[in-house]
């Protein structure tokens, strides 16, 4: 697919912009692209489907659309072993604590696609009493994909975004890094009594 | 009927009866037990559909339907108290084994305790879940569902007993055994079909009890309707079972359309059925693609959908998407077929035999499929109706249940074919109820398509549809099995109280049951034998 046939290009051109920013080793950003270029082609998603949009997903995996043939191979059933989930279906309340677990076990680097109305922001059941409004008050989200559900070649768009933006990010020093040092002291609170004592 | 309600009316003489499309017999609830039995001993209602939950602000009620297996009629009978702090009502879990299940969702709902029910527990939300949130005074902010924390877990459940001075007394119960070991499997799990979670206790090898835990997409689908206009509400029932969504809208529309007194155009009634069987039959494709993955065979997927992105791409050029049609609509349908929709009905219609037979060639004769479906999680006739189980799992086990024949609705009564009622009751049974479901279904497109009235496909409705007070109760025949709809209304433009019996929630519930004495390795081929769908079940 042609860069111009792309929306949302500018979201890309700022990521290349802040990368050329910040200046990188020849070899570094050799590395990084080689690297990158792996990982932007064989991106696995988690087997991760709630409801309706599980179901596209199936024939997403099946031979009419057939998924393999982008690098996209197989969906894990470990999120050990995937890159990325395809958040498919509608989070609820007694399903938060899951999710979010899931989320905390796949292995860095790691990505999220929201994927139709109820992932985004709750679609049709968004006044529902026991349905999270999106999943961005969850987890953060990096491509979404608008439908109830979404067609498969919508899916393939999103995943492809979502290979773009892996292709331009830093791995060596950035998003290959386990946790932010803030990140984990905010969610750590006795690490950060910790690092006080120490400090005096 | 008048007959029946006389005898009722002479056995029970403070029962009094409202006349509505089902004979409505209001109890107090002291006799609700024993009308409960008279109606399946004496009247052969052996069959409990559904305990509809109603909160009409100044008193909560539950609403118990049943039906006779053999007359196929249907009879219900309610009990209302004043009491907002404690209600209690008998419990009639002895009687219907399912009714543990539904009085416990009641619980959950509307804070209606069940005396003498061995379980009860929230079913769909957490032990800590502040209020009920079908009632009608219910704050929908009141819970925080953005908490991570993982939720309370209990080993713990209730039984309510009246004592003998009158009050309410709790008893705790353990849910398993002290020394069993307890296998959690799910609700992320490749092989549960969805968020479901089974609490599996096993002796070795061995299943000894099943706590099957729900409410991981339980989206109070109900509630929403009560706060929408009806045409708002049909598109939820789109999302329930997605692969009955027609049957299911079917369904919906029919009881408004009842209610409200719409005449369907015939046009749009037959295109209604040749969508409905279309979307029995790709839901059965489905289903036989991922049940062959369950056990192991991965390629069956990529032959069954092959069937069913044909069927879809049928349904995207008439209904404009390949899920979630929202086709049908009050009085009608949305939209006229697409120009090419009988040719390419035929066109499917034309290659569907030779798939089936390459099916049938490629796995059912297979000795490993032959090995672990056979004699496996057996159900008697008995154990059916007991649960509830309906639909091509129910009528595997000899019970005659089909709501296309008992109760014909549309134009099912002028089509031929025939109900696959088989006596086995195993896994394999089940698995073969649905492959002959396939040919049904295209003898009754093969009888239709070329038959296509002419006319307009949407009758002429209110642009604000509002139905008389009263309430309708409705059965139409899903993918799945049974499903009903209740609907009460006060004379405005949104439902009093909207209830969907879903077939899943029974297929659910039961497989604690059938799972009982074999190998944990076979659990997930015989739950995959009742293909139950998980937001069907949780709503």
């Amino acid at each position: 697919m042609p860069y111009e046939a792309f929306k949302d290009n500018e979201y890309i051109e700022n990521l290349v912009q802040e990368l050329q920013a910040s200046g990188t080793n020849v070899l570094v950003g050799s590395l990084d692209k080689l690297i990158n270029w792996g990982r932007s082609n064989s991106l696995w998603p988690l087997t991760f489907a709630t409801s309706c949009c599980g179901i596209e997903f199936v024939s997403l995996g099946a031979a009419r659309f057939d998924m393999a043939r982008f690098g996209w191979e197989v969906a894990r059933s470990s999120p050990r072993q995937a890159d990325f989930m395809m958040v498919a279906g509608t989070i609820v309340g007694r399903m938060v604590p899951v999710f979010r677990r899931l989320y905390d076990q796949l292995a860095e680097p790691k990505y999220v696609i929201a994927c139709g109305g109820c992932a985004i922001s709750g679609g049709p059941f968004k006044r529902s009493y026991h349905v999270a409004k999106g999943i961005e008050d969850i987890v953060p989200v990096d491509v979404f994909v608008p439908g109830c559900p979404p067609c498969p070649e919508a899916m393939i768009y999103g995943i492809m975004q979502l290979s773009r933006k892996v292709k331009v990010e830093r791995f060596f020093g950035g998003v290959n890094r386990q946790e932010k040092e803030q990140d984990f002291v905010k969610e750590h609170p006795v690490a950060a009594e910790a690092e006080k004592i120490i400090n005096g | 009927m008048a007959t029946i309600k006389e005898d009722i009316a002479a056995r029970f003489p403070k029962a009094t009866f409202d006349e509505a499309d089902v004979l409505l017999i209001n109890i107090p609830d002291d006799q609700l037990h024993e009308l409960a039995r008279s109606l399946r001993d004496d009247f052969g209602y052996d069959f409990l559909i559904t305990i509809v939950g109603v909160d009409r602000k100044d008193s909560l009620g539950a609403i118990y339907f049943l039906s006779s297996t053999t007359q196929h009629t249907e009879i219900s009978f309610q009990v209302t108290t004043t009491d907002r702090e404690h209600p209690a009502f008998e419990s009639i879990a002895d009687l219907w084994s399912i009714a543990t299940i539904y009085e416990r969702e009641i619980f959950d709902f509307y804070g209606i305790i069940f005396l003498n029910n061995p379980d009860m527990r929230r079913l769909f939300l957490n032990i800590d879940w502040k209020g009920y949130p079908l009632r009608k005074d219910y704050d929908m902010e009141s819970n925080n569902i953005l908490s991570t924390e993982s939720e309370r877990q209990s080993d713990f459940t209730n039984v309510y007993t009246r004592g003998a001075d009158g009050k309410i007394e709790v008893a705790e119960k353990a849910v398993f055994k002290p020394n069993d070991f307890v296998v959690n499997i799910g609700p992320q799990h490749p092989a549960t079909h969805g968020v479901l979670r089974f609490r599996t206790a096993v002796d070795g090898e061995m299943i000894t009890k099943i706590d099957v835990y729900m409410g991981y997409i339980h989206r109070g689908i109900e509630k929403l309707c009560e706060s929408l206009g009806y045409p708002q509400t049909l598109h939820y029932t789109d999302r329930m079972d997605y692969f009955s969504a027609h049957n299911y809208h079917h369904g919906l529309c029919l009881c408004i359309e009842r209610a409200a007194g719409i005449e369907v155009p015939r046009r749009a009634q037959v295109i209604r059925v040749i969508m409905d069987e279309l979307s029995r039959i790709a839901s059965h494709c489905l289903f036989f693609g991922t049940y062959c993955m369950d056990l192991g065979a991965t390629t069956m997927l990529f032959y069954t959908l092959r069937v069913r992105e044909q069927i879809l791409d049928i349904m995207t050029k008439t209904c404009g998407a390949r899920m979630t049609f929202n086709y049908d609509c009050i009085g009608g349908v949305m939209a006229d077929v697409d120009p090419d929709f009988v040719k390419d009905v035929k066109a499917l219609l034309a290659t569907l035999p030779a798939n089936l037979k390459e099916y049938n060639k490629l796995f059912v004769g297979n000795v490993i499929a032959e090995g672990r479906l056979e004699n496996m999680g057996n159900m008697s006739r008995e154990h059916a109706i007991q649960w509830g189980v309906t639909g091509p799992s129910g009528r595997a086990s000899g019970w005659s249940c089909d709501v296309r024949k008992t109760h014909p609705y549309a134009v099912y009564n002028e089509v031929q074919f025939d109900e696959i009622v088989m006596q086995e009751g195993d896994s394999m049974a089940r698995f073969k109820a649905r492959i002959l479901e396939i040919e049904q279904s295209a003898r009754i497109i093969e009888q239709l398509i070329d038959n296509i009235p002419e006319g307009e496909v949407l009758a002429k409705v209110p642009k604000v549809l509002k139905l008389p007070v009263g309430h309708w109760f409705q059965l139409v025949e899903g993918c799945r099995g049974l499903f009903g709809v209740y609907i009460e209304s006060d004379g405005g433009t949104s439902p009093v109280r909207m209830k969907f019996v879903t077939p899943s929630l029974n297929l659910a519930a039961v497989v604690d049951s059938i799972t009982t004495g074999n190998k944990i390795a076979d659990l997930i081929t015989i739950a995959g034998s009742l293909d139950y769908i998980v937001p069907d079940m949780d709503r």
